[in-house]
């Protein structure tokens, strides 16, 4: 076959809010038989063979950092970890230093998640090899938008057409953020819902409607993405308490019940049981928080695998259809 | 694309005929159709051996395991031709292939390539205990030693020039055709 019929990915993954809807759709297409793989008895396929993965970790993760090295063992990918935390890092070596460092052992994949908004960008101007955001401060986190995509897809059938509420943290929500673009661009009509202090100033532009109130938004919805409160939130003075914040925002089955249509509850992960989500509803009928995680390493696979076989030419033909 | 580049090379009869002993071979090969099962390699050899498996079901009374193959992932060149924008799925018979005695179906035997991968998948997923290989048309032109055991017919085809084979799920209708390079490359 030609290199043509390649897909113009591009050589990185940064974030959903450039891509187009085909490149979205291409994605979760080619995830659809990588599902199969994890049920195999060996759970392995040779195409990333000799390809050496770094998973370049500056803030705790271990869903996605699991997740992402799943994906790359049952490609047979190579793969090393490195966490901020005992690294280099400690001792003051700055991000372009260290990739360049391992560079020069002759990688081909960083996989990054930084605390600082526009690090993957940051990194993927300046390496050639492909670079992979698994969440950069309040930027994108690409790769959990595109499950949830993935998982609201299996449970309904298609995006287009459906509204989709983010309920919670806004405002610090890289996760809000992959959902939102990912969502628009496929056609989806989206709203977040949350406390006026937790929702970012210029909703507007991101093209979304804001409801203010949980029940309203569970009364409009098909989907709800319900995100983490961020315990952290409290000390900065956003909410007054995990208590209070339940008992307003939190996702209760009885407020669920309220509702005539049948909703789909996504949760990112991790869940703060009693906060932003009850127990009863998160191991409830509605939802689908683990098969998100089932999708979460099927996704990463289909990612890998479309960077990994990324022509230089699609790569460069990508950015300037960007630039226009 | 004009008719002069494309030369018919067998017609829905003659497929059809080839099915009947290439059916009538397997079985023979197998001395029944104990333990057999037919697995077609996406997406034209699933085609062919969906065929082979009615005529060996209507001939001999007897239902044949069938799955399929993609071999889209064990394929030596992701890094000369970049990723296949459609990766297919892989289907197992039900109780899998330890013991069994598998034929992989493919529609044109050429470099050997695509069957080196579909013995690493198949190994993957089981120890058969006899693989063989079945294909409509050998057109040659080996590029690793492996031959196709049971042939439907041999046809000489040099490096430019295709073999297509026809199917009516995919094409709207049975055949073989020969096509010159000249209409390849339009």
């Amino acid at each position: 076959m030609n290199p043509t019929t390649a897909l113009p990915l591009g050589k990185d993954l940064v974030g959903l809010e450039h891509m187009s809807a085909a490149q979205i759709t291409a994605i979760l297409d080619t995830a659809e038989p990588f599902k199969e793989i994890s049920e195999r008895r060996i759970k392995k396929v040779p195409v990333l063979r000799g390809k050496t993965i770094v998973n370049l970790f500056f803030e705790a993760s271990t869903r996605t950092r699991i997740s992402f090295e799943f994906a790359e063992k049952r490609l047979s990918a190579d793969t090393v970890n490195i966490s901020a935390s005992g690294s280099s890092v400690l001792k003051g070596e700055t991000l372009v230093d260290t990739a360049r460092n391992l560079e020069a052992m002759r990688i081909d994949m960083v996989v990054m998640r930084h605390p600082a908004s526009g690090a993957a960008q940051f990194l993927a101007d300046r390496i050639p090899s492909n670079v992979i955001n698994a969440g950069d401060g309040r930027h994108e986190h690409p790769t959990q938008g595109l499950l949830d995509l993935l998982t609201i897809r299996d449970h309904r059938g298609r995006i287009e057409g459906l509204k989709v509420c983010i309920v919670g943290d806004i405002l610090h929500s890289r996760v809000a953020r992959s959902n939102i673009y990912g969502l628009l661009s496929l056609g989806a009509e989206v709203a977040v819902c949350g406390p006026p202090t937790l929702l970012p100033l210029a909703t507007s532009e991101l093209g979304v409607q804001v409801f203010t109130r949980v029940e309203e938004a569970i009364e409009w919805a098909d989907v709800l993405n319900v995100l983490r409160l961020q315990l952290e939130r409290m000390e900065g003075g956003y909410v007054p308490s995990p208590r209070e914040y339940n008992r307003i925002w939190g996702v209760s089955s009885a407020r669920l019940d309220a509702a005539e249509r049948d909703l789909l509850v996504l949760h990112p992960g991790p869940m703060n049981r009693g906060v932003e989500i009850d127990s009863d509803v998160a191991d409830g009928p509605h939802s689908v928080i683990l098969n998100q995680v089932t999708n979460g390493v099927a996704v990463r696979m289909a990612v890998l695998y479309l960077l990994a076989g990324g022509q230089p030419e699609s790569a460069e033909a990508a950015k300037q259809g960007d630039d226009s | 694309m004009p008719e002069d580049n494309r030369i018919h090379l067998m017609d829905e009869a003659d497929v059809r005929r080839e099915v009947v002993r290439m059916a009538r071979e397997i079985v023979e090969r197998n001395e029944g159709t104990d333990r057999l099962v037919l697995m077609g390699i996406q997406r034209r050899g699933t085609q062919i051996a969906a065929l082979l498996k009615e005529e060996i079901e209507r001939s001999e009374g007897a239902t044949v395991a069938t799955g399929s193959i993609d071999i889209t992932l064990y394929r030596d060149d992701l890094g000369t031709v970049g990723p296949r924008p459609v990766v297919g799925e892989s289907i197992l018979p039900p109780a899998g292939l330890d013991d069994q005695n598998v034929v992989i179906v493919d529609d044109v035997a050429y470099t050997g390539r695509t069957v080196r991968a579909a013995l690493n998948e198949l190994g993957d997923w089981g120890r058969p205990q006899r693989i063989l290989l079945c294909v409509l048309v050998d057109r040659g032109g080996r590029e690793l030693p492996i031959q196709p055991d049971i042939i439907g017919r041999v046809v000489e085809v040099h490096a430019p020039d295709r073999v297509e084979v026809l199917v009516p799920d995919l094409d709207g209708r049975l055949g073989v055709d020969l096509v010159h390079a000249e209409a390849a490359a339009e």
